[in-house]
């Protein structure tokens, strides 16, 4: 990707301008804070969790337009997912945007997560995708924070 | 009588800066981020490559010609500075790896000798965290207190309670002299004469100034001032701590070894006398050369003639981003440097960094060091622009238009 407009697609600026699932869960199960420290985004998120599975999850906080696209697309898709199958899901986004997964690997659990493909083209915003992600799996971990530095 | 100044050559000494030619994400690169760091003029590339390859020894050392050659050059760099910035003495000027470590330098070995429990350290709203961090360390250390000269919304110092701010417990008062955020010049002498009026020390964080403005120590009376070789068109991993010669001689050394010492036994050392006790161990060589070099490159294009010319790139800039709808430029002093920068509703400055770098400008988007500048202004970070003598109104343009297009896109 030559141009970091492609990254910037209608999608991703649509989940910016009204990100889903935004707001604070009480109670919560699990809740855990990431931090960015160099670029100052911030993310609090809460779940519900039961039997197992993600039946409610909420995030809010401040950042850039990929970090708040990606925690509001994330929401949606870890939503009714196991437990089991959110934390497989950070490792595929984590291994997409970092440019770690070998060529031709499918990411089946993805979806149209994959349009943060183009994060890996820009190293310098690659964690501004992953915030959202470290910071889901902190929490079902039980850890109380998440900074991606 | 007053001549008018001939302006700058850009066309012509932009051939000195090879970046110019690259391309970087299919666009020619436009560099809008002086602040960060300065370009460096062919000149002083090749003054350091000069010294790398054919006087390359260590200084202070034994009796070699090379090794005399090269401690010639490296003095002659200091005193060079001492012009620059007008000290009386090269006595008075201490080579640092950069701003920050000046700062903790004087915090470490000043600071530590000065400031006892319940004393005060006094810094305006407006430092970068080189300014702050070392005296909140040694505000823990001695259980001291950071008190804060206030600003306004435009982004100038509010110095109309600063004789109430300096007590009888305040100790050392710390100061920008330019905003490496906002682009305001503070009246760092109107400061340094009131606390000089109440015995206080001041130290002058002029990183961001000595590019864009002529500074000479005989009429600010700075008793510290402090700045980095890279933001001079110089090479990194060199800078200048200048200090008042009695202070340098009252403070305690800093770093121990080679060097800094007179002579050395198991029972006790002698340091030498300043700068000499504050440079432990081998020096940046190449890099105080280089910052030399890059001296008289600035001198030579005339700072009054840079000025100039950065105030023309500031005064269109402004006037051309201040129209763009949603867009709020932050530091609005009357007395600026040509530093810009701003936030536009809706687009937070670290897509904006991506979208501009992807039409190959280069600016800052972050907290630019400095986060209680970004507290006080309510905002996360700001995207900067900052304009060097080898910028365009053209650049300008350039910037404007990309700015324009990543509203467009976000809209």
């Amino acid at each position: 990707m030559s141009d970091p407009r492609e990254l910037y697609q209608q999608v991703i600026l649509e989940h910016n301008r009204k990100p889903r699932n935004f707001g604070k869960l009480e109670p919560c199960t699990h809740h855990a804070e990431g931090h960015n420290p160099l670029c100052g985004d911030e993310l609090d998120l809460t779940l519900v969790v039961e039997n197992g599975l993600v039946q409610d999850i909420r995030f809010q906080g401040s950042g850039c337009a990929i970090d708040v696209a990606s925690a509001s697309l994330m929401t949606g898709a870890v939503k009714g997912k196991s437990v089991a199958e959110a934390k497989a899901m950070a490792e595929q986004f984590r291994g997409m945007v970092r440019g770690e997964l070998e060529p031709g690997t499918q990411t089946p659990l993805l979806g149209k997560l994959t349009l943060f493909s183009g994060v890996k083209d820009l190293p310098s915003r690659v964690k501004c995708a992953v915030l959202p992600w470290a910071t889901l799996h902190a929490a079902l971990k039980g850890e109380a924070e998440a900074s991606t530095e | 009588m007053s001549t008018a100044l001939q302006p700058l050559d850009v066309t012509a000494l932009r051939k000195d800066f090879p970046l110019f030619a690259r391309v970087l994400r299919g666009h020619p690169v436009v560099y809008l981020d002086s602040a960060v760091s300065g370009q460096m003029p062919l000149p002083v590339i090749e003054r350091m490559a000069h010294y790398e390859r054919e006087e390359h020894t260590n200084v202070h050392r034994g009796v070699s010609t090379l090794s005399q050659e090269a401690t010639d050059h490296y003095e002659a760099a200091r005193e060079k500075v001492r012009r620059f910035i007008g000290a009386g003495s090269a006595r008075e000027i201490v080579w640092t790896r950069g701003t920050t470590e000046a700062i903790n330098l004087v915090a470490q070995t000043f600071g530590r000798m000065m400031v006892k429990e319940g004393d005060e350290i006094l810094l305006s709203a407006m430092e970068h965290h080189a300014n702050i961090v070392p005296w909140q360390m040694l505000a823990q250390e001695k259980g001291a207190i950071l008190k804060v000269i206030p600003m306004t919304d435009a982004g100038e110092l509010i110095l109309e309670s600063l004789d109430e701010l300096i007590t009888d417990r305040t100790k050392i008062i710390g100061v920008a002299h330019v905003s490496n955020v906002l682009g305001t010049v503070n009246p760092v002498k109107e400061i340094i004469a009131r606390a000089h009026a109440k015995g206080v020390p001041v130290l002058v964080d002029g990183a961001q100034a000595v590019p864009h403005l002529q500074v000479d120590m005989q009429d600010l009376d700075a008793d510290f001032y402090v700045f980095s070789g890279h933001k001079l068109s110089g090479p990194t991993g060199i800078g200048v701590l200048y200090g008042k010669l009695a202070h340098l001689e009252a403070m305690p050394p800093w770093h121990g070894g080679g060097s800094m010492i007179r002579s050395v036994s198991w029972e006790k050392t002698t340091y030498m006398a300043a700068p000499g006790k504050f440079e432990a161990g081998t020096p940046a060589i190449a890099a105080a050369i280089g910052l030399g070099a890059a001296i008289d490159y600035i001198t030579a294009l005339g700072l009054d003639r840079i000025a100039a010319h950065e105030h023309d790139l500031l005064v269109y800039a402004t006037g051309r981003l201040a129209r763009i709808p949603g867009l709020r430029i932050l530091g609005n002093a009357r007395d600026k440097a040509s530093v810009i920068s701003f936030v536009v509703d809706g687009i937070h400055p670290h897509d904006m960094g991506s979208l501009l770098d992807g039409d190959g400008i280069v600016v800052r988007a972050g907290h630019h060091c400095a986060q209680p500048i970004m507290t006080r202004f309510n905002v996360p970070a700001t995207t900067r622009a900052s304009f060097a003598y080898f910028n365009t109104r053209e650049e300008v343009d350039v910037l404007v238009s990309a700015v324009e297009k990543a509203i467009e896109l976000f809209k």
